[in-house]
């Protein structure tokens, strides 16, 4: 008897459906650079909602504040760069629509990086002496137990149901790689989540690599629940070295938040009823494709 | 007496100042003159800093703003992951433009108002709690005001600083180390007795009371106060080089002179 070979291949509807109310999703990528757009749009369409987001937040952040799918959110920062403060994070922060949980970039990765050890926290200095003791109440100080004495910040870990993940290359036996100048931070939301799914934008058989390219493999297919193969599915982010962020989508996207209805229509309009409507917006999958790697 | 530069170039250079004698550190300058400064100084005085792409490299030539005819040669590489352990490391020196900034040099990049409910939110801590309590920070502040320097504490403490209030024993605070804070009136450090802030230079035609005005909380005005030094014609030629398409002369508005007209 032959055992039946790995398949993790879903499409991007099928993840949002084993997706719950409540549930505390991570979001991997780093503000406008390699976010699963693919697979927020399908949460955007679907009717989820109370999420805990935990994110280095870009567009998606917004998008999912502006859409009413979040309850509580876990972060660094919320920004596009060349647009440094997103329009509909800064509007539910200023109507305090949002549980808003705000960490030091490095605390937000120490706090999965605890999760992925399986250990309830890891502890720094950092965060000590700042307004992240009083806005996230929970934290607790811990004293060290050698001659030192030293009292740190015991970083609670952040455990997450589920993980979405943008990959350059999969396959479908949940191989993943994460190519372009930094991986950032997808490894430890991998490592910290009950469920991974990662979009990529060519999923393959079996990947086949040499020894250079496999180093881009960031994390081990045990952590990845689902593949899904969405091409362009980081847009308007990037999904380096394959295309840039798209500065006039990030652009119009924030100008939506202007007017009144702005995001009703921006949900109907551009994020519409799938991605070939989606692409076509933006003339297509070819076009964003190829979309240049910023500069600074 | 030279006249011909901009203030935009005279806090570039005093910008650069901040990177002096710091050693081998990565420096990271955010926004137009911090990031020029920290490039000048590489180039001039501080060849030692290491510094990146703006993306996850590092280069020994800092890199031009803008679109280049080539890609730079990397050194090396910097990920965000091995920024956090730089920063944890305390090898490092950045250079903010927070929205607020108090008397202790606790900084605030988060919003304006309650925390709960701000009248004005913006990015989030970012890296300030980490950054303030391991390694050199410095500031920008293109509009010197009450506004930014508030009276009592910064709504949001994301940066931490020499405040007794936030600290128990036993806490650590031996790396923080606010060194500069440039603005478009003067240089300011925190070198008074216990780490009160002091005016360290006055950009030419300032005088102490116009920044005095300008700030929430009451300064130390030393006896050898002097003003900021202008840009060499050196500095002047490598800020050139390194800004070939202009950012700089939006760093302010309509880009005043470096000297005020009389």
């Amino acid at each position: 008897m032959t055992a039946t070979p790995l398949d993790k291949r879903l499409t991007a509807e099928e993840v949002v459906a084993r997706l719950r109310d409540g549930m505390t999703i991570g979001i991997g990528g780093w503000g406008p650079r390699r976010k699963p757009m693919t697979l927020v749009r399908a949460i955007l369409r679907s009717p989820l909602k109370d999420l805990t987001i935990v994110a280095y937040g870009g567009p998606e952040v917004g998008m999912l504040l502006a859409a009413g799918k979040v309850r509580k959110l876990i972060y660094g920062f919320v920004s596009m760069d060349v647009i440094p403060a997103d329009p509909y994070f800064r509007k539910a922060r200023q109507a305090g629509s949002v549980e808003a949980r705000e960490l030091d970039e490095g605390l937000l990765q120490w706090g999965l990086r605890a999760a992925g050890m399986r250990v309830p926290f890891l502890p720094t200095r950092t965060g000590l002496g700042s307004d992240v003791m009083t806005v996230n109440p929970e934290f607790r100080t811990v004293t060290s137990p050698y001659a030192d004495g030293e009292v740190l910040l015991a970083m609670p870990a952040i455990r997450l149901d589920v993980a979405l993940l943008h990959a350059t290359r999969a396959d479908r036996l949940g191989n993943t790689l994460t190519q372009g100048p930094d991986p950032f931070f997808d490894e430890l939301f991998a490592r910290a989540a009950d469920a991974v799914y990662v979009s990529a934008d060519t999923v393959e058989d079996q990947l086949a690599l040499d020894a250079d390219t496999a180093k881009d493999n960031r994390y081990e297919r045990c952590f990845v629940t689902g593949v899904v193969h969405a091409p362009g599915g980081a847009h308007p982010t990037s999904s380096g070295p394959l295309y840039g962020w798209d500065f006039k989508a990030l652009k119009a996207y924030a100008a939506s938040a202007d007017a009144e209805d702005g995001w009703a229509r921006y949900r109907t309009t551009v994020i519409g009823a799938d991605e070939a409507s989606y692409q076509a917006n933006f003339s297509g999958l070819d076009a964003i494709m190829a979309l240049p790697m910023p500069v600074f | 007496m030279r006249n011909d530069f901009t203030l935009a170039e005279l806090v570039i250079v005093a910008c650069a100042d901040a990177f002096r004698g710091n050693g081998e550190v990565l420096a990271s300058g955010i926004g137009t003159a911090p990031r020029l400064g920290a490039g000048l100084a590489k180039l001039t005085h501080s060849p030692e800093l290491m510094m990146t792409d703006g993306e996850a490299f590092l280069v020994e030539n800092p890199v031009p703003f803008g679109t280049r005819p080539a890609a730079p040669a990397f050194s090396g590489y910097m990920s965000y992951a091995r920024v956090f352990d730089i920063v944890w490391s305390g090898r490092r020196h950045v250079m903010i433009g927070p929205l607020q900034i108090d008397r202790w040099g606790q900084a605030n990049l988060s919003g304006v108002g309650a925390y709960d409910k701000p009248k004005i939110a913006m990015l989030g801590m970012r890296g300030l709690p980490g950054n303030s309590i391991n390694h050199l920070n410095s500031m920008f502040v293109p509009n010197h005001s009450t506004r930014v320097f508030v009276e009592g504490e910064v709504d949001i403490v994301g940066g931490v600083g020499y405040n007794p209030a936030r600290w128990q024993p036993g806490m650590n605070r031996d790396s923080i180390d606010i060194r500069r804070v440039v603005t478009d009136l003067c240089v300011m450090d925190f070198e008074g007795p216990d780490h009160a802030a002091r005016v360290r230079s006055l950009h030419p035609g300032v005088s102490f009371e116009e920044v005095q005005a300008a700030t929430g909380f009451p300064l130390i005005r030393p006896d050898d106060l002097g003003e900021t030094p202008a840009p060499t014609a050196e500095e002047l030629a490598v800020i050139a080089a390194l800004d070939p398409r202009n950012a700089r002369a939006s760093v302010f508005k309509d880009n005043p002179p470096g000297r005020r007209a009389a």
